[in-house]
């Protein structure tokens, strides 16, 4: 009987399923709401684990493509696609962390000045899913990792909110609202860089700024498309007779490209709608029981949430920091030819454009247009660097050809990870 | 009756909209399904009313509900307005 029980709590997808259920006799839902909210969590668990094999597929013949056309290993940072691949691995300590660290939220903001609850359910999961990689691959195991994980988790949610908080006052001009997403330190770099070169009375909101690219802002879409361009650049440079003999079974290698770049998109899309269910009943209940403890705690929402402030600085500050990106990857390319082995870290469309046009934002917002531009540009470098250092300590998943690619996931994981080493 | 919150994945900021317009629905003592997703899904769900931040709202248009266009994401007042209105009509 006891092995039953340690059984079921080890699959991960039911664990997740037991902390939405607690959740909801928490909420004194119905039992119908009960049972429906937790058979979904699972379903979305058991999905997001679905999208985790579509996305490995497709990025596999990238990566080959990428090691055979110019010799080196090409990596496209993408949260949703790491995250359902180290979920494999590491699910139940993720599950735990998540849970734990949620309630360590809640802990540190009513008993400390921090007092932030960091609502961003998905950013949570994924923070979560890396602190528990990077225990394991330190050394770490059962109950002291799980305790220490969702220490440091807590902690960090309530953190990073913090930091943002100034330029937030100066973006929404309240302070009821705090800022919950986990490139805090990528925003705040950009909102300095803004108030070093910028004047922040010449704001973007006074351009008349050609709206004709905010079709981009449906994720799908922009990853299929941009995915697709870095699959022709690599799929040319690995030449036809390669992806036809190794690859595609003699399918064009054109044709090939296009089917595996969309099939990205695809794994990816099941991913989040896998992430919408786990998170449907989580957030919910979170926000619900620490609204009830900690009444005077500002809530810490996801980056759109600084969007409307400011349409325009979200697309100037998405291209230029897709402009970082591609000078990043050029730099890294260069800097490769004399240190083999390194990671050659790509555009990812999608942290550029959320975390870009978020650092656009803020740098609009202590600097101007000018302070957008090269705030987003100084962001867009960042998200660059930060995953080199990062997947060294990642263990088995920094040999992926995706890895974390937000700022506070690089800063927190390069600093946990290097600080394990000491004690190993 | 069936309101769709958007965002860009659908994950975060349509998220807690949809769970500030199920606050104003209990305000306003009305009855609705409310739901939310990404761009990409949102053209294959039905809806009554699509609900936006409006850097997003003029991709709903096309969707064939009516379209709320929010100038914050926070701020309950404009939703509470803004929502009762779409309803009325």
């Amino acid at each position: 009987m006891l092995q039953f029980i340690l059984d079921i709590l080890s699959v991960p997808a039911i664990l997740v399923g037991l902390i939405s259920m607690i959740g909801l006799i928490a909420l004194k839902k119905s039992s119908a709401d009960i049972i429906k909210g937790t058979i979904k969590t699972i379903l979305g668990f058991l999905i997001l684990g679905g999208g985790a094999g579509i996305v490995v597929g497709a990025l596999s013949s990238f990566g080959a493509m990428f090691q055979h056309g110019f010799n080196i290993n090409g990596v496209v940072p993408h949260n949703e696609a790491i995250v359902a691949m180290a979920l494999k691995t590491y699910g139940t300590q993720t599950a735990l962390i998540m849970a734990f660290g949620m309630v360590m939220n809640i802990l540190i903001a009513r008993f400390t000045p921090l007092k932030y609850i960091f609502l961003t359910g998905h950013h949570t999961l994924y923070m979560a899913c890396m602190i528990a990689s990077i225990l394991a691959v330190g050394g770490m195991q059962g109950v002291s990792l799980v305790i220490v994980g969702s220490i440091i988790l807590g902690f960090i949610m309530a953190l990073f909110p913090a930091i943002a908080q100034p330029t937030m006052r100066k973006i929404t001009g309240t302070d009821d609202v705090a800022f919950g997403h986990f490139s805090t330190v990528g925003y705040v770099f950009s909102a300095w860089i803004g108030s070093l070169v910028g004047n922040k009375e010449k704001t973007t909101e006074d351009i008349n700024f050609p709206q004709g690219l905010s079709f981009l802002r449906d994720s799908s879409l922009a990853v299929s498309l941009v995915m697709l361009v870095l699959y022709f650049i690599v799929a040319i440079a690995s030449g036809p007779a390669y992806v036809e003999k190794e690859l595609s079974g003699g399918q064009h290698f054109i044709v090939f490209s296009i089917i595996q770049a969309i099939t990205f998109a695809g794994g990816v899309y099941i991913i989040l709608a896998g992430v919408r269910l786990v998170l449907a009943e989580i957030v919910p209940a979170f926000s619900g029981i620490a609204t009830t403890l900690v009444p005077d705690a500002k809530p810490a929402i996801d980056c759109p949430v600084v969007y409307p402030y400011a349409p325009n600085a979200v697309l100037i500050g998405f291209l230029s920091s897709f402009a970082g990106g591609v000078v990043g990857m050029i730099v890294l390319l260069m800097l490769g030819k004399s240190m083999p082995g390194l990671p050659i870290i790509l555009p990812g469309v999608v942290p550029h454009f959320f975390c870009g046009a978020t650092a656009g934002v803020f740098g609009n917002a202590t600097g101007g247009l000018r302070g957008s531009i090269a705030g987003a540009f100084a962001q867009g470098l960042l998200i660059t660097f930060l995953p080199v250092l990062l997947m060294p300590v990642l263990g088995d998943l920094g040999f992926a050809n995706t890895t974390f690619s937000d700022a506070d996931f690089g800063v927190v994981g390069i600093v946990l990870g290097n600080l394990l080493q000491f004690f190993k | 009756m069936k309101i769709l919150v958007c965002c860009g994945s659908g994950l975060g900021s349509s998220f807690m909209i949809e769970m500030n317009i199920k606050k104003v629905l209990a305000e306003l003592g009305v009855e609705a399904t409310v739901d939310h997703s990404d761009l990409s899904s949102a053209s294959g769900i039905k809806a009554d009313i699509y609900v936006g931040t409006r850097d997003i709202a003029s991709q709903l248009t096309s969707l064939g509900g009516k379209v709320v266009s929010l100038n914050s994401m926070i701020d309950k007042n404009e939703l509470k307005e803004k929502i009762g209105a779409a309803l009325v009509d």
